[in-house]
């Protein structure tokens, strides 16, 4: 079960602003290991986040997207005491879910 | 500090050649200025913070042979204090009678509150990848609740105050194929190399720039380095041999440069290119 | 290349372990004991790349410091007779490998493979070619070097001289002794007097 995200979530004005950063190694798959043999590709190839069920982000990464990667993103009308959830899936079909409450 | 730079190559300048010095000068510099704006920028989402949950579960988790965590383990504010502590690290401690910074007290706490061999407790000092290093989870942890503590590493036991000296002996030696020492990038001001800054460890400004911020998350390593990993690959540069993890020497330097930063606020950890 | 072995005289010093009253030369002696007790070799660097020569034992010593006129003279004299000059006599190489071997870093770390030529790593400190902003400040600028002094032989003999010992013109100098300590090869070195001379260098345009 791969490590747990940091995920902090503050609301203002109506808009809920996210920060979430992810434990992942986001191997491109196009280095090399010092015997010469390509690392395999490891990545995040999808990312969700929902408030009440309803999905406020979706997102299809790549191996672009860098090691331990962070992401900032906003939407509106969460409140204060919420929950909202993000979800990441890799390429290996490796799986992981946290929650946080809106602050 | 910069402008005087500038004007201090100007002046050794003798040749004709001086007045083509500013314009390229001016370009290398404002591509360090975009650099440090890039880096203030990365400061929001550092994944030391990954890190440091790790750490926090390391301390607190049961292991070894005698299966206690290291919540007795004293890093010189008392047994389980873990607030400020690195800022008044290395100091000496009475039960083993020696000098020690952060990562040669937890060898010991390890070794003596978790049953751990020294061997086994040493065995991987610095991660790559999923091959991960509880030094540097614990470092993360253990230092970032020293941050904001200002910097006050005593001088007052004897052997402090002659490690002291030692690290600052060792500081200016200068071997190997190329002649390095510390003091070859690190004893003056205003200089980089290549485009990285280099701080002056001999004195107040320079030395507290330098130690406040590691740990810190190399983004070029994908890793959290420790300031036991900064003298090993120092060192390396340098083309000397292997620094030996929590050796003598890198305690005195640790010794040297933490005292040298006294003064200012702790900052890690930190991210860096 | 071989550096001459350290004495260690007064090795009763050892006994005052940890004695803060130390004189300075306890203290050097001391400080040399534990570093060579804190390193282990590894790859091609081998433990004794801790022992020090004379210029190495006398230039441990902060940039506040600065030696005596005696010390000076003495470190520079050794420093030039141990330049080794090209027996062709033919002190200039290839410019454009010269720029190649000034941006190389590599050689000699223990993390290098010692059969891989080193580099000079001249950017490292040195403002070279106006084109590469990539450039450190620990050395003056070097930009436009042949063009300001020209190329005449006495010129060659020197810049060829300061790659191999830097030392032997400046005593205690931060630069590498490139060809003295064997990071280099004569080629490399005529390769980088030519970055540094020939007027079709980038450098010198």
């Amino acid at each position: 079960m791969a490590d747990p995200m940091r995920i902090r979530a503050a609301a203002r004005d109506g808009t809920v602003n996210v920060r979430v950063l992810m434990a992942h190694e986001m191997e491109t798959g196009q280095r090399k290991d010092s015997a010469g043999n390509l690392v395999p590709a490891h990545f995040i190839s999808k990312v969700t986040a929902t408030h009440q069920g309803k999905t406020v982000l979706s997102a299809q990464w790549g191996p672009a997207v860098a090691k331990n990667p962070f992401l900032e993103f906003n939407f509106k009308g969460g409140q204060k005491g919420d929950k909202i959830v993000v979800t990441w899936e890799d390429n290996k079909g490796d799986k992981r879910s946290d929650e946080a409450v809106i602050n | 500090m910069k402008p005087s730079s500038i004007e201090k190559l100007l002046a050794a300048a003798a040749l004709a050649a001086a007045a083509l010095y500013p314009a390229a000068l001016v370009h290398s510099q404002s591509a360090v200025d975009e650099i440090a704006k890039y880096r203030q920028q990365l400061q929001d989402g550092n994944p030391a913070e990954l890190w440091e949950a790790r750490g926090e579960a390391l301390w607190k988790q049961k292991r070894g042979p005698k299966n206690a965590s290291l919540e007795q383990c004293d890093l010189g504010k008392g047994a389980g204090v873990v607030k400020g502590a690195y800022a008044e690290l290395p100091r000496h401690f009475a039960d083993a009678d020696r000098v020690m910074d952060l990562e040669t007290r937890l060898v010991h706490c390890m070794v003596t509150l978790q049953g751990f061999s020294f061997a086994d407790a040493t065995r991987r000092p610095f991660g790559a990848g999923t091959n991960r290093s509880d030094f540097e989870a614990l470092g993360a942890w253990i230092t970032a609740e020293s941050r904001g503590v200002v910097m006050n590493v005593a001088l007052r036991h004897e052997k402090e105050k002659a490690a002291y000296r030692l690290g600052e002996k060792m500081f200016y030696f200068r071997g190997g194929p190329h002649d390095f020492a510390c003091a070859t990038c690190h004893s003056e001001n205003g200089k980089r190399i290549r485009l990285q800054d280099l701080p002056n460890l001999t004195e107040k400004t320079g030395a507290q720039l330098g130690y406040t911020t590691w740990p810190a998350y190399r983004v070029s390593q994908g890793e959290l380095r420790t300031f036991q990993w900064r003298l090993y690959d120092c060192f390396r540069q340098q083309r000397f041999p292997e620094l030996k993890f929590t050796s003598d020497a890198s305690i005195a330097l640790t010794e040297f440069l933490a005292h040298n930063a006294n003064g200012a606020p702790f900052n890690a950890p930190a991210i860096k290119r | 290349m071989k550096m001459p072995r350290t004495t260690l005289a007064g090795l009763a010093v050892a006994a005052a372990a940890g004695c803060a009253g130390m004189s300075d030369q306890e203290a050097t002696q001391r400080a040399l004991e534990v570093m060579q007790a804190s390193f282990s070799e590894r790859g091609q660097a081998k433990l004794d790349r801790l022992n020090q020569d004379e210029a190495q034992k006398l230039c441990s010593i902060p940039p506040s410091v600065v030696p005596s006129k005696e010390v000076t003279e003495r470190i520079e004299k050794a420093n030039l007779a141990s330049i080794r000059y090209p027996a062709d006599g033919r002190l200039l190489g290839d410019w454009r490998q010269g720029e190649r071997i000034a941006q190389s870093g590599i050689g000699k770390q223990f993390s290098d493979d010692p059969k891989v030529a080193s580099g000079a790593n001249c950017y490292a400190c040195h403002q070279l070619s106006k084109a590469e902003l990539s450039f450190g400040t620990i050395g003056p600028s070097l930009y436009n070097f042949g063009k300001l002094r020209g190329a005449s032989e006495p010129i060659q003999r020197y810049t060829y001289g300061k790659v191999y010992n830097s030392q032997a013109f400046t005593a205690c100098s931060n630069m590498p002794r490139f060809g003295h300590n064997g990071i280099l090869t004569e080629q490399q070195i005529k390769d980088v007097t030519a970055l540094l001379l020939d007027p079709d260098s980038p450098i010198n345009k």
